[in-house]
């Protein structure tokens, strides 16, 4: 009987023992350091959004944003803009979309849907899962070789390769990975009884993906993939690799083709150039273009957010 | 109604064009799941034929050199490596316990209605390109804060605030990845532990963390081989262009192996592959890409231990 | 007076035993034999009656007062009053959802963990109204212990187990010793003696729920709870337990939860039968409808409502 020990159960001595609430101080140390921690993390987010537009605004108050949008890069401050990049920018989202978005629901579809459980099968997976975790510059050596060198009679021979085409595919294949986990993830969600009623009534694998899961997997595979697309939009390292031109260019009144094929810039790569030219102009016109790319990311996965709950609703 | 037996193997054998189109269909989405392993080998191939022409034709002596001057033909590996590492292990130093710390908080403490305020805000620091946060170093970090704190020996560029640079944009990843190895720890476990009049930092720190520690060693893990991988904030905040001395000196300039190789593409058009400068980008490549897919494969077992047990 | 005891004392085994099998038997095994054990057990100490109305030997620990539960605006148990004695084994029963497991959790404030849980009304433990603003929750705890329905060891040694209470409750003495004797009164020792440093997680599903009750009973708690504690377990655990429990009551004060009527028949010594109540909404309210010896209730039912749900009429 050591454990139990006689207790005095007075309701005085009960209550005293009830309410000795112990100034718990490593608790509450631990609870604020916890917070502490959050908050920094929420204070630098701030800080940075503030620092960035308190730079910015000797742009803005110089210039009008519809100027600094169209202008095109110049050694001049005065009149510099980021037209080149914002256009590139552009045609890039437009190639990497075309690239990683077909090649990736489809490769997501056959790993969920067609696939049987076999060391092939597994393979993949597991090569996909490592593919997402290279570091992009890696990608922007692929491209290099690929297609700067390797295709360059395709890609822009005219610059040796490194065209906006090369800039594309290097990025379509940077975010191939990620449309295809987040795709598989959106499939794998659809409950299986969806699948079993379908063939039930004598569909076909195909139609049963096509007209039945598929649109009930949607929003989640459109939320992903605009996600992606913001993550390759604030790509720089790759497009360095591919020829991302750092210094001026005038984009001229070629053909489509011959831009295509011609040197490219992009925004991130805009951000890379500025920032190191040492005059002070140049400081704060760099915060102006991160203002306009963050608020081109904030637009892109604000589209992408309410697509989704748009479309969930629906179903 | 009666029908012969071959008229009814005629209805129900289906049609060949469609069993044709069904296998044509599966074909074509099985080539597309196969590319994936195509772009790896594309990845091995590109960097391994390059690399293995620097190799075998540098002198041995230049990989041991003074420092990384691929121009003039220094190839010190040791001091991108170092500078490699130095430049994560800072980051680390800022995204694991601010990551760690957002993570225990969100899982064990915060109620309904604080995560739904402050999980956004993960997440928007979560998609902020990195090309921003090199701005943010060079232009606030080390001016406001670190010259501040350790007054003129830190120089304009410096591999302290490329390491903070990294390290915030790692915060996200560190947090979200403990997270979900926190929740995933059943609930039956900390109500065992409240039963027994346990407080809620002891729960925390004895029973709900020691049980997701496979989990909080993966993102660990996982944020250094991310960290290993930046480049544009080390690019611009960390200096050191054409190339740099061997250093271990945070306050100063430095190279890393990715703004090796970004500095090496980008001033390549005047190096026409001529001397080794140019291969020497695919070698530091390689090296680069080895250890972050070592990094990852070991961070996927301990993922794997964590689903092992529940 | 006696006489009418001993008739109500000795018809719990038959009487229950019929009730059981007209309304369906629950436990499904050998009703009879597993009944008679504990029986004859019973009849062996012919004045425990005596000692169940003595209020010297059995005074008053927990006393509930009107207590009324909601989660959020629904009000989930309703106006609860009833007392429980010092050294006796309380069962509450009832259909599912009548809100027995949440007026348990009551008596060690483990109702907190939950945000939008709300306690109205006094538990007056010892005289000390635990929901009195000035009693710390972690210290109720430490007297008022939990065993749950699925044992959930720690994935720690099982000396890590049984020591994690008394450890954080600043215990000085003697660990082995302390350890040795918890699993002896959950007579786990010679089971596991040999092996403390191992993994609780090696154990069986049975051995797991006793060193879950050692663990309880190493803080040397005033009141053990245990909500449902038999009901993962095969037939045979279940047997250990029970006897188990009746050992513990000597120095404890038991209140079980259970949806197992003969379980509550065999082994406790009042019952307090809960139901359901479904309002226009389709809520559902728990409230209480009988309390009182266990003898008496299974043989005597005052409510038509407690004869319908032990004849097995509903639930």
């Amino acid at each position: 009987m050591a454990i139990t020990t006689p207790r005095a159960y007075a309701p005085d001595a009960v209550r005293r023992v009830l309410q000795r609430k112990k100034r718990d101080v490593r608790g509450r140390t631990f609870h604020v350091g916890l917070v502490a921690t959050l908050l920094t993390s929420v204070a630098i987010l701030v800080i940075l959004m503030v620092d960035v537009v308190l730079d910015s605004l000797t742009v803005w108050e110089t210039r009008s944003l519809g100027s600094f949008l169209t202008s095109q890069l110049s050694a001049d401050p005065a009149v510099a803009g980021i037209a080149q990049a914002l256009y590139g920018s552009i045609v890039l989202m437009i190639f990497t979309i075309a690239i990683a978005f077909p090649l990736g629901i489809s490769a997501a579809i056959y790993l969920e849907e067609y696939a049987r459980d076999t060391r092939f099968t597994r393979i993949i997976n597991a090569n996909i899962r490592n593919l997402a975790g290279v570091p992009s510059i890696v990608y922007g050596i692929l491209g290099l070789a690929l297609f700067v060198k390797a295709l360059e009679s395709i890609t822009g021979p005219q610059v040796h390769g490194r065209s906006v085409i090369s800039g594309g595919f290097t990025l379509g294949l940077l975010v191939l990975p990620i449309v295809i986990i987040t795709t598989a993830e959106a499939l794998r969600a659809v409950p299986g009884g969806i699948r079993e009623a379908a063939y039930g009534v004598g569909a076909t694998q195909w139609q049963m993906i096509r007209q039945h899961v598929f649109p009930v997997a949607a929003p989640g595979i459109l939320t992903g993939t605009i996600l992606s697309i913001g993550r390759a939009f604030g790509e720089a390292a790759p497009l360095l690799m591919v020829g991302g031109i750092t210094t001026f260019f005038q984009a001229g009144d070629a053909s489509i083709v011959e831009q295509l094929q011609g040197r490219f810039s992009a925004l991130p790569v805009l951000v890379f150039s500025w920032v190191r030219f040492p005059q002070d102009e140049f400081r704060a016109l760099t915060a102006a273009l991160i203002i306009v790319m963050l608020v081109v990311l904030l637009l892109i996965n604000a589209t992408g957010i309410y697509l989704r709950n748009r479309y969930e609703k629906d179903l | 109604m009666t029908t012969e037996p071959t008229e009814t193997i005629g209805l129900l054998a289906g049609s060949r064009p469609r069993q044709r189109r069904e296998r044509v269909i599966r074909w074509f989405f099985l080539s597309a799941a196969a590319t994936s392993i195509l772009i790896s080998a594309a990845i091995v191939l590109s960097l391994a034929g390059e690399a293995w022409t620097f190799i075998s034709n540098v002198e041995l002596a230049s990989l041991t050199d003074i420092g990384w001057f691929p121009r003039r033909g220094a190839y010190d590996i040791g001091t991108i490596v170092v500078g490699t590492l130095l430049v994560a292990g800072i980051a680390m130093l800022v995204a694991a316990p601010l990551g760690l710390g957002a993570a225990i908080y969100l899982s064990e403490y915060a109620d309904r209605r604080l995560r739904k305020v402050l999980k956004p805000a993960l997440e928007i620091l979560a998609g902020i390109p990195s090309v921003v946060l090199g701005y943010f170093a060079l232009t606030f970090i080390t001016p406001e804060l670190l010259r501040r704190i350790f007054g003129s020996e830190v120089a304009g560029f410096n591999m302290l605030a490329a390491g903070v640079g990294v390290g915030i944009l790692t915060i996200p990843l560190v947090a979200s990845i403990t997270e979900d190895s926190l929740r995933a720890v059943p609930n039956s476990l900390r109500e065992a532990s409240y039963g027994l009049g346990a407080s809620r930092m002891r729960t925390s720190l004895r029973v709900v963390f020691p049980a997701a520690v496979s989990g909080v060693v993966a993102s660990l893990i996982v944020a250094f081989s991310r960290a290993i991988g930046e480049t544009m904030v080390v690019a611009i905040a960390a200096g050191a262009q054409g190339g740099s001395l061997f250093s271990v000196n945070a306050l100063q300039p430095g190279q890393t192996m990715t703004a090796a190789m970004a500095s090496l593409a980008i001033g390549s058009d005047r190096v026409r592959g001529a001397d080794f400068a140019f291969q020497s980008l695919f070698f530091v490549g390689l090296l680069l890409f080895t250890m972050t897919l070592t990094l990852n494969v070991i961070s996927e077992r301990f993922v794997r231990r964590v689903r092992q047990r529940y | 007076m006696s006489q009418e005891r001993e008739g109500v004392r000795e018809m719990p085994t038959t009487e229950t035993t019929r009730a059981a099998q007209d309304g369906g038997s629950r436990s499904g095994f050998g009703e009879q034999t597993h009944d008679r054990p504990l029986a004859s057990r019973r009849m062996e100490v012919p004045d425990d009656k005596a000692r169940i109305d003595d209020l010297n030997e059995h005074p008053v620990v927990i006393d509930v007062r009107d207590l009324n539960v909601f989660y959020g605006d629904f009000h989930a148990v309703k106006g609860v009053a009833l007392q429980i004695r010092q050294n006796e084994i309380t069962a509450l029963i009832g259909p599912s959802g009548c809100g027995k497991s949440t007026v348990l959790r009551c008596f060690n404030r483990m109702n907190d963990l939950i945000d939008i849980a709300r306690v109205e009304g006094e538990v007056l433990y010892h005289g000390v109204n635990l929901y009195d603003t000035a009693v710390d929750p972690i210290e109720v705890r430490r007297h008022v212990g939990m065993v749950f329905q699925k044992p959930n060891p720690f994935p720690k040694s099982i000396y890590d187990n049984i020591s994690f209470g008394p450890r954080i409750a600043g215990y000085k003495g003697n660990m082995d010793d302390l350890v040795e004797q918890s699993l002896l009164r959950a007579a786990l020792w010679d089971e596991v003696k040999d092996k403390l440093k191992e993994s609780a997680y090696a154990l069986s599903g049975g051995q797991q729920q006793r060193l879950c009750i050692a663990r309880a009973i190493a803080t040397n708690p005033d009141v053990v709870l245990m909500d449902e504690p038999c009901s993962a377990l095969d037939p045979i655990a279940t047997l250990r337990i029970e006897e188990l429990m009746q050992e513990l009551k000597a120095d404890y004060t038991i209140i079980i939860v259970t949806h197992n009527m003969q379980q509550a028949a065999r082994v406790s010594d009042r019952t307090a039968f809960f139901n359901v109540q479904v309002n226009e909404k389709g809520q559902r309210t728990g409230h209480l409808v009988e309390f009182g010896e266990t003898g008496r209730i299974f043989t005597n039912p005052i409510e038509k409502a407690t004869e319908d749900y032990i004849t097995g009429r509903f639930g």
